[in-house]
């Protein structure tokens, strides 16, 4: 008995054993856990992470890292917002918005791909630039919406459903068939798993880097002008910490930070715990400083037991 | 009297049972040989009775005592030493450093140096080793390096010294000195398994032989005497092997490949030759000649700073790999785990990662053909493993080769195949299989190009052959005029001369 639990466990659907039975426990034991408006407003608290994972996804499986995401998500916020009050088109804000973001993600993937630094500093640097480009366009204080058209961005809803749930659930389809089904991902876990080894092999592996910063940089875009929408305006500080949630996430989900494994499944789900463990603890009306604790518990509890998981598979 | 005794050992790894039941003694003072096949399980013996592994079921008997150890350290204390084919030495330390590395002769915890380094110059020159124990190991050869580590399990007082591969990436006079290394540790009374895939130096050194297959016992010699090369070959692949080139005569058609003026930063001289359709062209030199250099250079791997090369007398760009290929020009390289295999993935996708160009449509996979690709080239190639999901880390070096094979194969319109080193590291059974794919391929009319630094290989299965020495092109020798003096004359340097590396 304990022998077959622990094979499970240790097996491929190791994690998604553990939130299903997560999940099952909570909902049995915290009240107002499993009701509709709880469950809804649990997915709004995870749009903006698990939209940036989708992304970060490729860029740890590319043996790559992004820390300038947050900063993307409150700049493509500003523009948004500033581009549509300034010409009173909202879709000239969006687009505005996405050619930013794929502008600096497009930056950071030349670096990177074509004068070869290092993915941590490159992404350090423009996190700093792009924040401080955000703040300098504000000057430093929240650009209030002056469309409330704009406000429906977030607020309008499909079948009962947010509109910003839809996105990440459209998101999540799409990257999970990109990284399985095209070229696209396959190349991006064969960088990952040896970057020469697939230049030789005949992969274009500067191109597909960059075009993994470039969507990172639009898909942060999309989480920006959703987060603007939602706290009805662009704000300069927003998203602060954002990475660090995000790559938790993914980790959480077993893509592995040397490269060359990931699975939608498991970002979907690392998200979710992450969001549920907060959630959890507001309605338990834990205090906000314990939760930074509970997730770092969570984090490296998910590592140990990936860590035991590949020992266990016996490489040689 | 046996001293060392392997008593029914078995091993299972998910998918593969790895040592089955293998029970084999060596006694004290003998120089005993482990042969086998790649995945044989030479490896996983190794690593049992270095305590990495811990075998299934079976015991480890040393000096008449069951050993029970649980990790590397146990095995350590209890005598057992493993020198691994890579070397376990910290380069920026110094040879002494190193060798008293964990066991610093320290006063208040600093170390004395002047007592340190006379002590391991006393021990070095006592066991005939001739280092400097105040030079940092960065600066020794491999050959010495590895004098290091025999050395350090001397100074460790080892009972039992494994040697895996040793003289892989030695020459052959750093090789001679090992040899009189591994004589002296005999007649002190030390017991040494030797793996080793090469029977000239088995057949000279070891006192006993254990041949394993499949993870079974396949033979155990406990004397050479009446052993013959062609008895133990058999044993190892289980069958006869008449003749391992198997070379025959084909007919040589246009040229495919012209390189011509060929210049990059490790050639001291712009290289021009010509390959053709149903060709076997060798390249053969010592270590640096420059041959591996000049194919990347060729396959665009490395950047060019000069020269033209066409295919079927079309000149192409080829500045990367990408447009050599689509140009059919295709390389195995020389450095398998670094440049060929993609680590973590599976099988069917180190296959498929090039030629699913041509089953995709706007980038999306075809992932049934692309199965079926595997499935074929698996089957075609002889490729051991459980299956094609399997990860490429899994299979053994042989095996990880044939993958990179089915890589190009599966390639379509590959005019020129590059293979470089293509046995390296492989067993006699699966190297006749590999140049029995590589006589298909030119049959079919592929020019093949094999670059080697082992001579009887080149001799074997080229029809031409290409020497380099030092960064040029130093002859051109045809099949009929193939002779050991003059291929090696053409390879060696002016100051060395061919007998030192003929032996």
């Amino acid at each position: 008995m304990t022998n077959s639990f622990k094979k499970i466990l240790l097996g491929d659907q190791g994690l998604v054993v553990i939130f299903v039975l997560a999940f099952a426990l909570v909902s049995i034991f915290v009240p107002n856990f499993l009701t509709e408006r709880n469950m809804l407003g649990l997915l709004q608290s995870v749009v903006t992470v698990g939209i940036v994972a989708c992304t970060m996804m490729f860029c740890l499986a590319a043996r790559d890292f992004d820390l300038s995401v947050g900063s993307i998500v409150a700049f493509a916020g500003m523009v948004a917002v500033m581009a549509s009050n300034a010409t009173g088109s909202i879709m000239i804000g969006i687009l505005a918005a996405l050619l930013c973001g794929g502008a600096v993600g497009l930056i950071n993937g030349v670096v990177i791909a074509k004068f070869r630094i290092n993915a941590l500093i490159t992404t350090l640097a423009t996190m700093q630039i792009v924040r401080g480009l955000a703040l300098i366009a504000s000057d430093g204080r929240a650009v209030g919406i002056n469309d409330p058209h704009f406000y429906q961005l977030a607020l309008s809803k499909l079948l009962g459903v947010p509109t910003p749930i839809w996105v990440l659930a459209m998101l999540f389809v799409v990257f999970g068939f990109v990284l399985n089904r095209t070229v696209f991902g396959k190349n991006t876990l064969a960088i990952g798993g040896n970057p020469e080894a697939s230049r030789l092999a005949g992969v274009n592996v500067d191109w597909t880097r960059i075009w993994i910063f470039t969507l990172q940089g639009m898909v942060c875009a999309i989480a920006g002008i959703l987060l603007a929408s939602r706290i009805t305006s662009g704000q300069p500080n927003a998203a602060i910490g954002l990475e660090l949630s995000v790559i938790s996430a993914c980790v959480l989900g077993g893509v592995s930070l040397a490269g060359g494994r990931a699975a939608i499944a498991g970002v979907i789900v690392g998200v979710m715990i992450m969001g549920i463990a907060e959630n959890v603890m507001n309605l338990l009306n834990i205090p906000a400083f314990y939760q930074y604790i509970v997730r770092g518990v969570i984090l490296l509890l998910a590592v140990l037991l990936d860590n035991l998981r590949s020992s266990a598979l016996g490489r040689r | 009297m046996s001293f060392l005794e392997f008593s029914h050992i078995s091993k299972a790894y998910p998918g593969v049972q790895a040592l089955s039941d293998v029970s084999f003694s060596v006694t004290k003072g003998a120089v005993h040989g482990l042969m086998g096949e790649n995945g044989a399980g030479k490896s996983t013996m190794i690593r049992v009775l270095s305590g990495d592994q811990h075998a299934d079921t079976g015991d480890i008997i040393i000096d008449g005592q069951v050993q029970k150890y649980a990790s590397t350290r146990d095995a350590f204390h209890a005598g057992v030493i493993v020198i691994h084919q890579e070397l376990q030495l910290v380069p920026e330390l110094t040879v002494a450093e190193n060798l008293r590395l964990g066991r610093f002769p320290a006063n208040a915890g600093v170390i004395q140096s002047r007592q340190m380094f006379s002590e391991v110059g006393d021990k070095l020159k006592s066991a005939g080793i001739d280092i400097d124990p105040r030079r940092k190991v960065k600066t020794l050869s491999i050959g010495e390096r590895q004098m290091v580590e025999i050395a350090k399990a001397i100074m460790l007082d080892a009972r039992v010294i494994a040697l895996d591969e040793p003289t892989s990436s030695l020459s052959s006079r750093e090789s001679e000195i090992l040899f009189s290394l591994i004589e002296r540790l005999r007649a002190e009374g030390k017991v040494i398994l030797y793996i080793s895939h090469r029977l000239d130096e088995v057949f000279r050194l070891c006192d006993s032989l254990t041949v394993l297959r499949d993870g079974k016992l396949a033979a155990h010699h406990p004397s050479l005497e009446n052993v013959t090369r062609e008895q133990v070959v058999a044993e190892m692949v289980g069958r006869e092997i008449s003749n391992v080139w198997g070379w025959r005569a084909r007919t040589v058609g246009d040229v495919r490949l012209k390189a011509e003026g060929i210049a990059g930063e490790k050639l001291v001289q712009p290289a021009s030759f010509e390959a053709r359709a149903g060709e076997i062209l060798g390249f053969f030199g010592l270590i640096g000649a420059g041959r591996s250099e000049l194919m990347r250079l060729v396959y665009g791997a490395d950047m060019r700073s000069g020269g033209t090369i066409s295919v079927d007398g079309q000149a192409i760009r080829a500045v990367d790999p990408r447009q050599a290929i689509r140009a059919g020009i295709v390389l195995c390289s020389e450095d398998r785990k670094h440049d060929g295999i993609i680590q973590g993935r599976s099988l069917e996708e180190n296959i498929n990662i090039s030629s699913r160009r041509h089953n995709t449509r706007f980038g999306i996979l075809n992932p049934r053909k692309e199965a079926e690709i595997a499935e074929t080239y698996i089957k075609k190639l002889k490729v051991r493993t459980p299956s094609r999901k399997q990860d490429i880390l899994n299979l053994s070096g042989g095996n990880q080769q044939k993958v990179i094979l089915g890589r190009w194969l599966s390639e379509q319109g590959v005019r020129v195949l590059i293979v470089d080193e293509p046995t390296r590291g492989i067993d006699v059974g699966a190297k006749s299989e590999i140049y029995e794919i590589l006589y298909q391929l030119a049959e079919q009319g592929m020019a093949i190009i094999v670059v080697s630094s082992e001579l009887p290989e080149v001799m074997g299965i080229c029809d031409r052959i290409l020497v380099m020495c030092g960064g040029r092109i130093s002859a051109h020798i045809d099949r009929n005029d193939f002779s050991e003096r003059a291929i090696l004359a053409a390879a060696l340097p002016d100051k060395k001369t061919p007998a030192a590396i003929a032996s």
